[in-house]
């Protein structure tokens, strides 16, 4: 089965979806400078926060640009999982859909805010189809 | 009132205590506008062709909103000021006040544009004499001058968060009617804006809320659910009052919950409502972020709207740091 890696700021909204999920998981560094020495071992699916509003560049967490910025990572991530709020309104969740696009990787699921039960069920399940799919 | 802040610190930028306080102001900042930009005059037509009764709710929505963001900008904001823990904390806090006094403002902007004088006085007269209304800006208030700044904390994200969307939803569902866009681009940047301060004043929340024993926690916790519920059920009836002509009162509703649901996440709660309560009509839905709803037709929406934040495909420069 796939691992996760994510990032989480401070606040910790995404930390708290991925503990819900119940799959191992790893944390890429709040702080810039350890993330060059954070690789992932075995592929993963990537679940971001994004930040919001306005600017798509700064989207993305500049954790997560250093941590696929490193090829190892980047060929282990096998989907993406995205967390925002549609407040934001174009650019909602739109961190998974860069890094989707610039892997090619697919985009599973958009998560708002910490997420509901709901969003726990699906999000596992789409996770275990991808896994098959890549068995078969 | 606290007096943490017993000396008087100046605010060093350079040295951040908490690395939130700097994203915060940093997003806020380059979010910055005015409803100068948005051409608000470029709806006069589609006002036109709105019914008596449909203008006289747009702008009974729109001086409820009015009322909300004068509270926020004025008594919210200010009252949230004496808690802030970092200095950098408390310019955040200022920026956000300043935001909410140019969303007060801006819906005078709609209104200047599209009516006249002797509408506008009726319904801010309307906005003061509404029962419901009047309730739910003296529950807030009461909590804004209440000593504890947990609880104050929750008003205000639940203010941000919450009481705002059945105002909200009107703009959205003329937008989704390609009727009166270029509002609803104004609204979706309040919108936006209110996404950012519910973040921010529930990270804080959760900060000072983890610190405390197991029981006041709960005590806590209890009280926002009890809070939400109370507000709630005011504005189920607000929403009635002014939805019900227009058959969309259950419409709205389902807006309500799944905004409450989200309050209760800024707060670090979890959602109250159902799923099957929360199921947003999507056409709401896809007029408040394109992004949300996949079958969204690109072109179907209002043109002006994708002015801003336009998107492009990065580049591997964009990777390069």
């Amino acid at each position: 089965m796939f691992d996760i890696v994510y990032f989480s700021s401070a606040s910790e909204n995404t930390k708290r979806f991925v503990e819900k999920l119940g799959i191992k998981a790893s944390r890429i560094p709040l702080f810039t400078k350890e993330v060059e020495d954070f690789e992932v071992k075995s592929d993963s699916i990537l679940v971001v926060p994004t930040y919001g509003g306005g600017e798509d560049k700064r989207a993305v967490p500049i954790q997560v640009i250093k941590f696929l910025n490193n090829p190892k990572n980047r060929n282990h991530i096998a989907g993406v999982i995205a967390l925002g709020n549609t407040n934001f309104g174009e650019t909602y969740c739109i961190a998974g859909d860069i890094i989707s696009e610039k892997l090619q990787v697919p985009l599973l699921y958009r998560v708002e805010i910490l997420g509901t039960p709901d969003d726990v069920f699906e999000v596992k399940e789409r996770i275990q189809k991808l896994w098959n799919a890549r068995q078969s | 009132m606290n007096t943490k802040l017993a000396i008087t610190r100046p605010v060093n930028w350079n040295k951040i205590e908490d690395p939130i306080d700097l994203d915060v102001w940093n997003r806020l900042t380059s979010n910055f506008w005015l409803p100068e930009k948005v051409p608000l005059s470029n709806d006069i037509q589609s006002w036109e062709t709105l019914k008596r009764n449909e203008k006289l709710l747009t702008m009974r929505v729109f001086t409820g909103l009015t009322l909300l963001d004068t509270i926020q900008g004025t008594v919210g904001a200010a009252a949230l000021l004496p808690d802030a823990i970092t200095p950098h904390e408390e310019a955040v806090i200022t920026n956000i006040a300043f935001m909410e006094s140019v969303h007060a403002k801006s819906y005078s902007s709609v209104f200047s544009t599209l009516c006249s004088t002797d509408d506008i006085e009726q319904a801010f007269r309307w906005s003061e004499e509404n029962p419901y209304l009047q309730k739910k800006a003296d529950i807030v208030l009461g909590y804004y001058r209440g000593d504890d700044p947990l609880k104050r904390k929750v008003a205000s994200t639940l203010l941000e968060s919450f009481l705002f969307y059945s105002g909200f939803y009107l703009p959205m569902y003329w937008s989704s009617r390609a009727k009166l866009t270029n509002t609803a681009d104004l609204i979706r940047l309040i919108i936006r804006d209110e996404a950012i301060h519910g973040y921010y004043i529930g990270y804080k929340f959760q900060q000072s809320f983890n610190l405390e024993s197991a029981e006041r926690k709960q005590e806590i916790k209890s009280y926002a659910y009890e809070l939400l519920l109370e507000l709630y059920e005011n504005e189920v009836k607000y929403t009635a009052d002014l939805y019900d002509e227009l058959g969309l009162t259950s419409d709205v509703k389902k807006f309500l919950h799944y905004n409450a649901n989200k309050a209760l996440m800024n707060l670090g709660f979890e959602a109250l409502f159902p799923k099957d309560d929360c199921d947003v009509n999507p056409a709401i839905l896809s007029a408040l972020s394109p992004n949300a709803d996949e079958n969204h037709d690109f072109f179907s929406g209002s043109g002006s709207s994708y002015v801003m934040g336009k998107h492009e495909s990065t580049t591997d420069d964009d990777w390069d740091f």
